[in-house]
């Protein structure tokens, strides 16, 4: 299978001192992984630098075999925000509305958006089970059904790769088990390629093919026994799972 | 009807309807770019290319167009520097905008004219003033239609716009260039303290009524059509300022939407209660 994302000898900071040093990793077509890490070891950095908002300036990333500084197939791209659920709330617009935004690449500039694209956001609301709140406003939905609908919103476009940025933040435990099931089955039935940057180990370990760790700068691959022993320090303290459930709590992965 | 004996009130409906059509355009994107003060510190811009007009001798609508646009220019470039606090470039582009207005009204001879500017005068709009609505107001419409769904893109999610092709730089200085344009034209007619106020209650209001974006848009131009004649009216029979009085309708209107969705939502909970 050929590779979705390859990062070779990547070093990043904002400042001289590097927050990502001389990291390589891939990730292949089909894989649903997640990026896991204690707060300010450049998760966020890195998918800024996925999305192209960041420029490498030491190493490379490839995306789908094509270098990042001349990468123009974002349409290609998913992305679900970290915030989305906040910006979703109280946005006077339906959840048709919002997913047929997306298809900008298909409708192209000043071009209206016509039936057609409408149909084609509808479906993709009912690949995510919320074809009958098509119509809703994406204000009065639950965070569990908005954040539905922004992987909607991204997959109208039948994306190459989805990249989730904490996707469970603000969504209530059942509802995060039941997105991960989303993004499991589409994975698993769509061969969709996920990258899921996410603090939730212990709820998303269960449903993710490969689990990267970013610690002090560098990337490394958990395999099942390191995650069950991250899992079983964790269940030491119940406290962390409530936490890590909503996203707001930090894992301290003592390595 | 007694009040369309007279010219300065057909052009007073001319240029209040036109402009009541395209403000709500521009304020909703400005109120769902969470901007809504962008149209208080643009219109206070303005004054201080009034002022420059008039102490220089060309025309302040002109100057006021220049300024406006500048000072959008530079709420734009600050927010982008300091984009967790993106509302501070409004406060500092206003605090600009007023010293330089305060500074430059001191060398104009006639503060009348001035004045003008504060509170509008759609009812003393030259032919001049009157072409110029037009067709700014066909230019922002044509603008608004063409750009629809990239303008609602960016307001709903820039960086999702960005990796969806929306070319967002590009949207985000059109839409600068047309809310200057827009509040600069606006600040002569409905006065330049008052304008961002149109900007923002009609789309209040169709927020609390509209089941779609595009419903929205469509209740934001009713609603402030609807205050622009109704205003228009009350200030011509109650010898009222225009533009103060076409606001004061519009905040009514919206207190009473919002007292009358309260008390649905009372009956509906004792309703439910019972």
């Amino acid at each position: 299978m050929s590779n979705i994302i390859e990062v070779d000898k990547l070093t990043f900071g904002y400042t001289a001192e590097p927050i990502l040093y001389d990291i390589g990793f891939s990730v292949r077509q089909g894989d649903f992984a997640a990026i896991i890490g204690s707060n300010g070891t450049g998760k966020s950095t890195l998918l800024k630098l996925l999305l192209g908002e960041l420029i490498p300036k030491i190493g490379s990333i490839r995306l789908l075999d094509e270098d990042i500084r001349h990468f123009k197939g974002w349409s290609q791209i998913g992305y679900v925000p970290q915030n989305a659920v906040q910006t979703a709330a109280g946005f006077p617009a339906t959840a048709e509305e919002i997913v047929s935004a997306n298809l900008y690449a298909q409708v192209g500039l000043l071009c209206p958006i016509r039936k057609k694209h409408m149909e084609q956001a509808r479906q993709a609301l009912a690949l995510v089970g919320m074809q009958d709140y098509a119509k809703s406003m994406i204000g009065n939905l639950s965070g569990g059904q908005q954040q539905r609908v922004m992987l909607a919103r991204v997959l109208v476009n039948s994306p190459k790769l989805m990249l989730l940025d904490e996707p469970t933040t603000g969504v209530d435990a059942s509802a995060a088990q039941s997105l991960y099931e989303l993004l499991a089955k589409l994975n698993r039935e769509k061969g969709l390629t996920i990258v899921m940057v996410t603090h939730d180990i212990v709820h998303a370990s269960g449903y993710v093919s490969r689990t990267l760790c970013l610690e002090q700068g560098s990337v490394v691959e958990l395999d099942r026994v390191q995650i069950a022993h991250e899992l079983s320090h964790k269940h030491k303290h119940p406290q962390h799972n409530e936490l890590t459930a909503d996203g707001q709590g930090e894992s301290k992965f003592e390595r | 009807m007694e009040i369309f004996q007279y010219d300065f009130m057909i052009k007073a409906f001319i240029v209040g309807i036109l402009l009541a059509v395209i403000i709500p355009c521009i304020g909703i994107i400005v109120v769902l770019k969470r901007l809504s003060m962008i149209g208080d510190a643009l219109s206070h811009s303005s004054l201080a290319g009034v002022a420059a007009g008039l102490v220089m001798g060309i025309n302040p609508i002109v100057g006021a167009v220049v300024t406006c646009i500048a000072a959008a220019l530079g709420i734009e470039a600050i927010r982008k520097k300091i984009p967790k606090f993106s509302e501070m470039s409004i406060a500092i582009v206003m605090s600009a905008g007023i010293g330089l207005a305060g500074v430059l009204s001191g060398f104009i001879k006639n503060a009348a004219n001035f004045n003008s500017f504060l509170f509008g005068s759609i009812v003393a709009i030259s032919d001049f003033e009157l072409v110029l609505v037009i067709c700014i107001s066909c230019a922002v419409l044509l603008a608004f239609v063409l750009l629809y769904k990239e303008l609602f893109y960016v307001a709903f999610d820039e960086r999702a716009a960005r990796l969806a092709g929306v070319p967002v730089k590009a949207i985000n200085f059109i839409f600068t260039i047309l809310t200057a344009i827009t509040v600069s034209v606006a600040a002569r007619t409905v006065g330049a303290l008052i304008v961002s106020s149109l900007m923002v209650v009609p789309v209040a209001c169709a927020m609390q009524l509209g089941k779609s974006y595009k419903q929205t848009v469509l209740y934001s131009v009713c609603f402030a059509v609807g205050f622009t004649i109704v205003g228009l009216v009350v200030s011509y029979y109650a010898r009222l300022r225009p533009g103060a009085t076409i606001v004061l309708v519009g905040v009514i209107c919206l207190l009473l939407i919002l007292l009358v969705k309260w008390v649905a939502e009372l009956s509906l909970r004792s309703k439910k209660a019972a």
